[in-house]
């Protein structure tokens, strides 16, 4: 019942996700049983996301798909629930400022327009040259105590203000 | 009283209840009305859209009926306050978002939504602050979206996954923004989509070719038997005024649940084709004319008085008009009449059981050990039949298939033994002889000692306590059919297995009975005055004088349409009985007396079961075209024919009726010689094919919006990579395909499903009317 139904026509896993990508995957699926390969679908998204620059393109949903046998849809329907996974082109850096309860009363929004303002974008969008993309982060990062808090391309970077957000963020390539 | 039943009290009425049942099924049981959105009785429990809430005594708050097991003397309240302000609540978060585009909306009128919230919403809502919308995908020709209705009930995903097997609607994102659609833009594939259209309770899904064109309570419905095939569909007919509006299931738990094929609810379309006919037609100084009727029916009368006669009649059309066909055949003095129009090879013919049948009833497909189909695409030829088996599978049955190519399934196959078409019967008969059967009589031979795959699928049916083999469509139109035959019997027998035969067509179980064969007579008794008459091939290989046509479109139908054509246009006179004017009448017919087809008479189906089912006459058919069977009533007047004399339709069932009463049932039959083994074919290349799900018969051929659906366009030459690598072809490119003198040009498909050796090309189709035999030599190059 979960496997692909067969009029849909998927692309061959390798000449979508690289070598690399696809040895990272199958170490994954090494890890749960034969009849359950789709456990591997969380993991294996982050590592086409991350070979692909931060989103994943419906190509690439498609060979997560075929390489782990399941209807593309389901594969639609995770990578468009989580907030980690992107489904559209966005920036090649992903920074997410904090702005839940404890990081907004620590003063986040004003990292927030200080970052809106100096890039020219608003939270959700991406620069032109496709360096930073502003994600709208909807849940506490877990380090209340040290926010304003953002996270920077899986690093995170506590007790912001404006100066130290520069230093940041300048020094991105 | 046994332990499995307990008692429970709902709103003052003790019912009794199974254990294990959930509260819903016991209050549906009984006629209480519970509210219900993402509730189904065909699909798993979602308990997800909270409609069902009702009072449980001793539970702190209101549970939702569609998931509470009953439990003994359990205490319910349906409508009690805290029950009534629970479902208000959940009808007021549901409307939260949907849209009030009633007045505008299909569904208007038999809406569940619109109905719930009139038996339990509010009539005003507090909610001032904006609705979501969402935008809608295309997906196909059948099915219109307006998501921003829906609901998310998530019935139409479930019935993706667990009834059509294919999943193809999912919801996608999250929270507030979650959307139930296909994510990106495409057609969905499966045969038996439409069923979503009915049951998704808000206009979200809604029926693409009927939309905008009638309001539900506008239009009066008839029961009906679908035509297509052999399941024999129950539906219901919805008319607006005297014209077909829409199909829509009927519910007949043992023959179609609530469930209906694509086929069955679209076809419909068809009947307002273009190419209907309206008036008789007669052919002077070589151009068809419309004629009146009298006219008409004394030319074709004069054209049919010959002995060198051939009746093709299609196996789609009505019981009645089969019985007639032969009758008249008959009386004239002719026992050339045949059905059979796609098979091939008849040479087991008498072998035959009286008529071919599943060997078990329809939900006996559902609860299989084993099973073993041969040249059967079982999922687009029976869908319906199909759904049931996949049931089987999805319980541990082990079902395999001997095809000619791989097809694409809805179920996990235990094997699938795919070899071009000639090798077919020597993978059946490694399987036959693995299972130990005694084929000394075809002769030992050599190379079919088979592999593990054979010895697992006969393994399978021998082990099986309820094991099936079941020869399909493409068995029948296999060139070697009596030698499948042949083993499959044997197989059946060796095994214990049941023999089940999946009728090809809509009513070619009924032809059978009705007689419509060259060598066996209403009810299944030898051909009269001892002589059997020729075979549909017969008939087509050598032309005769004279043909009689009932609904037959030859350039679709036979298994051999560029012979046909010629048999046609050699033939002295050829007289049609016909819905439409198709091309070879239109270029060879000399008569063509118009007739009323699907809805616009009374007309019987015999299904795979033996199970037979009328559906009357509810529209009237276009212009002078009339019910066929007062066409032969007329026609046999002027030939002084006796016994044509019928004053209703149902008189002529009963005739037959008493002719079938002393029919027994049974596929197993003993042949009086052993069909010779032929070894496969030398030839580097042969084509095969089969006729796609939408160009069985003559009312879905013409039915667009299942045209433009992906099962219908079908014109390609299909053939594996590494086939098309050896003829540096690609994707895309074009070829030319010829078959004895006939050339096509078709578009090149990559489809690894095929056998290498193997060009497939459909038949049914205009683009590829004018080739040979479906299974036969073939010539490819690039165009
Ligand atoms: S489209 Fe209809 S059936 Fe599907 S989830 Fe929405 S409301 Fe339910
Ligand atoms: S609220 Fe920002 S990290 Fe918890
Ligand atoms: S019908 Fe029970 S929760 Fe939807």
């Amino acid at each position: 019942m979960n496997s692909v139904p067969a009029d849909v026509r998927l692309p061959r896993p390798e000449t979508v996700l690289s070598a690399h990508s696809i040895e990272e995957i199958e170490e994954w699926m090494s890890r749960f049983p034969d009849d359950q390969k789709q456990s591997a679908v969380l993991a294996a998204l982050s590592i086409a996301q991350h070979q692909n620059q931060g989103w994943l393109s419906t190509e690439l949903m498609d060979a997560v798909a075929a390489k782990l046998q399941m209807p593309p849809i389901a594969v639609y329907e995770v990578a468009s629930f989580y907030s980690m996974f992107e489904t559209r082109p966005v920036g090649r850096h992903c920074v997410a400022i904090c702005t839940n309860i404890s990081c907004m009363l620590m003063g986040s929004d004003t990292i927030v327009e200080h970052v809106q303002n100096k890039y020219g974008i608003r939270l959700g969008e991406s620069t032109d040259d496709g360096r930073i993309y502003l994600k709208v982060e909807e849940e506490c990062l877990a380090a209340c105590c040290g926010g304003p808090m953002m996270q920077v391309d899986h690093v995170y970077h506590t007790r912001l203000t404006p100066a130290k957000v520069d230093e940041i963020l300048d020094s991105l390539d | 009283m046994s332990d499995d039943t307990i008692q429970i009290t709902v709103d003052g009425t003790p019912l009794t209840a199974k254990r294990g049942q959930m509260l819903i099924e016991v209050t549906d049981a009984a006629g209480i009305d519970v509210p219900r959105f993402c509730y189904h009785k065909k699909l798993s429990v979602a308990a997800n859209c909270r409609m069902c809430l009702v009072e449980v005594e001793k539970a702190p708050k209101p549970l939702p009926a569609c998931a509470t097991p009953v439990m003994p003397d359990m205490v319910v309240r349906t409508a009690s306050k805290l029950a009534r302000e629970a479902q208000k609540g959940t009808m007021e978060f549901l409307l939260i978002n949907h849209p009030l585009d009633c007045p505008i909306c299909d569904q208007g009128g038999e809406c569940e939504l619109q109905d719930v919230a009139m038996g339990y919403g509010s009539s005003a809502s507090q909610y001032t602050e904006g609705k979501r919308v969402v935008f809608d995908k295309y997906i196909g020709p059948l099915i219109a979206t307006e998501m921003t209705r829906c609901i998310h009930c998530t019935r139409c995903v479930r019935f993706g996954e667990e009834i059509a097997g294919i999943r193809e609607l999912g919801a996608t994102g999250r929270g507030e923004n979650v959307r139930i659609g296909t994510y990106i833009a495409k057609s969905v594939v499966s045969e038996v989509s439409g069923n979503v259209i009915d049951i998704c309770p808000v206009g979200a899904l809604t029926a693409r070719p009927s939309r905008y064109t009638a309001r539900a309570w506008e239009l009066s419905q008839q029961p009906a038997v679908s035509p297509h095939d052999c399941v024999g569909s129950n539906v219901f007919v919805h008319m607006d005024g005297s014209t077909v509006n829409r199909v829509i299931p009927r519910e007949n738990e043992s023959i179609n649940e609530v469930w209906i094929a694509d086929r069955d609810r679209f076809s419909y379309q068809g009947l307002k084709s273009s190419d209907r006919l309206q008036v008789p037609l007669v052919r002077i100084d070589g151009k068809l004319q419309p004629a009146d009727w009298s006219t008409a029916l004394s030319m074709a009368a004069d054209k049919l008085q010959d002995r060198d006669l051939g009746v093709l009649v299609a196996p789609s059309v009505t019981l009645e008009e089969l019985y007639l066909s032969q009758k008249l055949g008959r009386a004239l003095g002719s026992n050339n009449i045949d059905h059979r129009l796609g098979q091939s090879d008849f040479s087991a013919q008498d072998s035959a059981p009286p008529m071919p049948w599943l060997g078990m009833q329809l939900n006996d497909l559902e609860s299989l050990d084993a099973a073993l189909l041969i040249g059967s695409n079982i999922r687009k030829d029976q869908p319906i039949a199909a759904l049931r088996l996949r049931k089987s599978a999805l319980k541990g049955g082990a079902i395999s298939f001997i095809n000619p190519r791989h097809f694409p399934l809805h179920f996990e196959a235990a094997e699938l033994i795919a070899s071009r078409h000639d090798r077919m019967v020597s993978e059946l008969y490694c399987v036959a002889r693995a299972a130990g059967a005694d084929l000394s009589a075809m002769g030992d031979i050599p190379g079919t000692e088979g592999d593990e795959r054979h010895q697992r699928v006969a393994q399978s049916l021998k082990a099986g306590e309820r094991a099936a083999v079941l020869l399909g469509n493409l068995a029948v139109q296999h060139p070697r059919y009596a030698q499948l035959h042949y083993l499959a019997n044997a197989l059946a027998r060796v095994t214990g297995a049941t023999l089940g035969m999946l009728p090809e067509r809509g009513n070619t179980a009924g032809a059978w009975l009705a007689g419509a064969l060259p060598h066996r007579a209403p009810g299944g008794k030898a051909a009269p005055a001892g002589e059997a008459g020729l075979t549909a091939a017969q008939m087509i290989a050598s032309p005769l004088k004279s043909y009689l046509l009932v609904g037959a479109e030859l350039e679709f139908d036979a298994a051999n349409p560029a012979q046909a054509m010629d048999a046609l246009a050699a033939a002295g006179s050829v007289v049609a009985i016909s819905s439409y004017l198709c091309d070879s009448l239109s270029r060879h017919a000399d008569v063509i007396l118009p007739a009323a087809t699907f809805t616009e008479t009374f007309g019987t189906y015999v299904n795979a079961t033996g199970h037979w089912q009328s559906s009357r006459g509810m529209t009237n058919p276009p212009g002078d075209a009339r019910p066929a069977w007062k066409i032969f009533r007329v026609l046999a007047e002027q030939l002084q024919l006796e016994g044509f004399a019928y004053d209703s339709p149902e008189a002529i069932t009963r005739e037959l009726q008493a002719l079938c009463r002393d029919v027994q049932l049974g596929n197993l039959t003993e042949f009086s010689t052993a069909p010779a083994y032929s070894e496969p074919r030398e030839e580097a290349m042969l084509r095969a094919g089969e006729t796609p799900i939408y160009a069985t018969d003559p009312i879905v051929r013409r039915a667009p919006a299942l045209q433009k659906s992906l099962d219908g366009a079908q014109a390609f030459a299909s053939m594996a990579g590494a086939e098309l690598h050896k003829l540096s072809l690609a994707e895309g490119d074009s070829v030319s395909v010829k078959q004895n003198g006939a050339e096509v040009r078709l578009p090149v498909k990559l489809n690894d499903d095929i056998p290498e050796g193997c060009v497939w090309i459909p038949a049914g189709l205009p683009e590829t009317a004018s080739l040979g035999e479906l299974f036969g030599v073939i010539e490819v190059s690039r165009a």
